[in-house]
């Protein structure tokens, strides 16, 4: 009990240094901008624009135990519905945001019905035949969506009272839109929305016992993941200027999905961490092999699933506890028995328990195949 | 209170309730025993609208509790735990208990995630009542830890903890003192009854430990292959012919 307290008051004495953390990472986000060349700022924009996608994939999947294969399809609804609402009425680029993100809202709860009855493998294949599906209809639909050659509209364009250039002002752009998105899942999972949608992951029974509707909550996290994949569609139409359909083909799907595994679900920045893999792994595999670019992808997702199986966003946690392990180890060891000795008959679940790493509030580290090594405990 | 008439429930072949009736006052506590397998969680089941029954009636307070949707059920005052712990392994024990009080939250998706201010202030109303039953149950040193790993006595008194969040008058416990060490049991009983007092509960108890039933409850209602064979104060029980028979076989 006495290390659970302790960690606690070490949490506390944690805070200004995360406020300090944070405040760093601000600087750093705001300042970077102008000390990169504009193709590197382009890339980070990229990854601003996936890490939203992979936030609300990150919704469904890391926080609601659901799967879908098909996020794909409503990042390109969202980037088709800016580019038609550009090119064929000339909107704005603004005015597509809220209809790009009400849309793939709608979109989402529309999907989020087969998901009350389907689970795992079978609603995966559903959403997957969304995004196989969705390639092909764009280029039938081709006096609206421009068929196979796609659509090239205007990029956004920097204000002139804001002097920035048009990769700059993009990249100001997307990281506003990344941080409000950000913000609102995770003002989402801090409530008694997310608490709901957590349980349903957890223990669905348990959940509905405790009054939490069940096909409520698990609609709504479909709509509002397929809302952040539609919103960082539309932004992705801002920053390239064209879509075309065999952008969207299924492989982007599975991809935001690697994205999101390699970067850490249920973890609040994983997406970020995702994003950045999805955005720079392939590039840099083509520079180590011309000739096999995914397999050094695939590779690399392999060596990080072993390397860490909670995900990028948990390896930090889980580098803290093995460094918190040592020290630890000298001082009174008997007393963290008590808590990790009952580890086997604990639970009536197959969950095998780490340690608390208390730098991740909600750890993805349940599953025993990615039990952390403590065959070397005391 | 409640008030169970007629609820047969078959699976298949299998008639697992068979026209099993009996009442509940308020303010009393039944305990339901039976050797395994004589329905009594699956009883428990249809009273939280896990399982609907073939037929037969159950009214809670006037009210039909089998037109209800499962979750409609705690707001109305019913809470339950679980035979094998039904506990959210990886969210911390804080949280569990916090999701005992949803059906007494109203903050929906939207409002949640621009966090209004009327958010706020529910979550720190949810937050303190958590912290309350936290300290209550004496809980509070675990309450960051996630769920999973905890020992199983403590994992029982998270269980009662979610349960009281929900701020029920009705407390269905399913075998409360299953797997609890014989030092456990006698604590547990005696936390059960402060709480019984204290929140002013009427429980219905599912348990195979008979000093916890007997030492507990006011009136025990026996089942056995699904009927109802007996029902009447614990003393009565323990004489009852065929409850012995039915726990025991009768000598050959």
């Amino acid at each position: 009990m006495s290390t659970i307290v302790a960690t606690l008051a070490t949490d506390r004495a944690r805070r200004p240094r995360a406020a300090l953390t944070a405040l760093l990472a601000v600087a750093v986000a705001v300042g970077a901008p102008f000390y990169f060349a504009p193709f590197q700022v382009f890339q980070l924009t990229m990854v601003l624009v996936y890490a939203v996608a992979l936030a609300g994939l990150n919704l469904l999947v890391g926080f609601g135990g659901q799967i879908s294969l098909g996020h794909g399809a409503f990042f390109a609804a969202g980037a088709y519905t800016a580019a038609v609402m550009l090119d064929r009425y000339d909107t704005g680029h603004l005015a597509t945001l809220p209809v790009a993100a009400a849309g793939c809202f709608l979109l989402g709860l529309g999907f989020g019905v087969p998901a009350l009855r389907l689970r795992g493998l079978y609603l995966a294949l559903v959403t997957l035949s969304f995004a196989v599906f969705l390639p092909p209809l764009l280029k039938r639909l081709e006096p609206v969506t421009g068929g196979s050659m796609g659509l090239t509209v205007d990029k956004l364009q920097p204000p002139a009272w804001s002097g920035l250039a048009e990769d700059q002002w993009m990249y100001f752009v997307a990281l506003t839109v990344a941080a409000v998105a950000l913000l609102l899942a995770r003002n989402l999972l801090r409530s008694r929305a997310g608490r709901a949608l957590l349980a349903v992951r957890d223990n669905e029974s348990a959940a509905e016992v405790m009054g939490v509707r069940l096909s409520l909550h698990k609609t709504l996290a479909f709509a509002w993941s397929a809302l952040f994949a539609g919103v960082s569609g539309c932004v992705y139409t801002w920053v390239i200027g064209y879509v075309s359909p065999d952008s969207f083909s299924f492989v982007l799907s599975i991809t935001l999905l690697a994205g999101l595994v390699v970067g850490g679900l249920a973890s609040l920045y994983g997406p970020l961490l995702g994003a950045a893999f999805v955005m720079y792994v392939p590039s840099w595999a083509q520079d180590i092999s011309d000739a096999a670019p995914g397999v050094v992808f695939g590779l690399l997702i392999i060596v990080v699933m072993f390397v860490a199986p909670t995900g990028l966003a948990g390896l930090v946690g889980r580098l803290r506890s093995l460094a918190a392990r040592r020290p630890t180890r000298t001082t009174p060891a008997p007393d963290r028995t008590p808590e990790s000795a009952p580890d086997t008959d604990a639970t009536s679940a197959s969950e095998s328990s780490a340690p608390p790493t208390p730098a991740d509030p909600a750890p993805a580290d349940a599953e025993p195949v990615g039990a952390p090594p403590r065959t070397e405990k005391e | 209170m409640l008030a169970v008439d007629g609820i047969s429930v078959r699976f298949g072949g299998i008639t697992a309730l068979d026209g099993v009736a009996f009442t509940v006052e308020p303010g009393t506590a039944v305990g339901l025993i039976g050797p395994n397998g004589a329905g009594k969680t699956t009883l428990f089941n249809c009273l939280t609208r896990r399982c609907t029954p073939d037929a037969g009636t159950v009214r809670f307070e006037d009210e039909d509790l089998l037109a209800l949707p499962p979750h409609s059920v705690a707001g109305r005052g019913i809470a339950r735990t679980f035979q094998n712990l039904g506990l959210f392994p990886r969210l911390t024990v804080r949280d569990n208990v916090m999701i005992g009080a949803h059906s007494r939250g109203r903050t929906g998706h939207l409002a949640a995630a621009l966090r209004l201010p009327r958010v706020r202030r529910e979550e720190r109303e949810l937050r303190d009542h958590a912290e309350d039953l936290l300290r209550r149950l004496g809980l509070a040193d675990v309450a960051d830890h996630p769920a999973s790993g905890l020992p199983f006595g403590t994992l029982k008194r998270v269980e009662l903890a979610r349960a009281l969040a929900v701020r029920p008058r009705l407390l269905l416990l399913d075998e409360p003192v299953n797997g609890l060490s014989h030092g456990e049991v006698g604590q547990f009983a005696d936390l059960v009854r402060a709480v019984r007092e204290d929140f002013d509960l009427t429980l219905v108890v599912v348990e195979h430990h008979m000093g916890f039933v007997m030492g507990l409850c006011d009136k025990v209602v026996c089942l056995d292959f699904g009927r109802k064979i007996a029902e009447g104060p614990p003393e009565e029980i323990q004489r009852d012919p065929a409850v012995i028979e039915a726990y025991l076989g009768v000598a050959a």
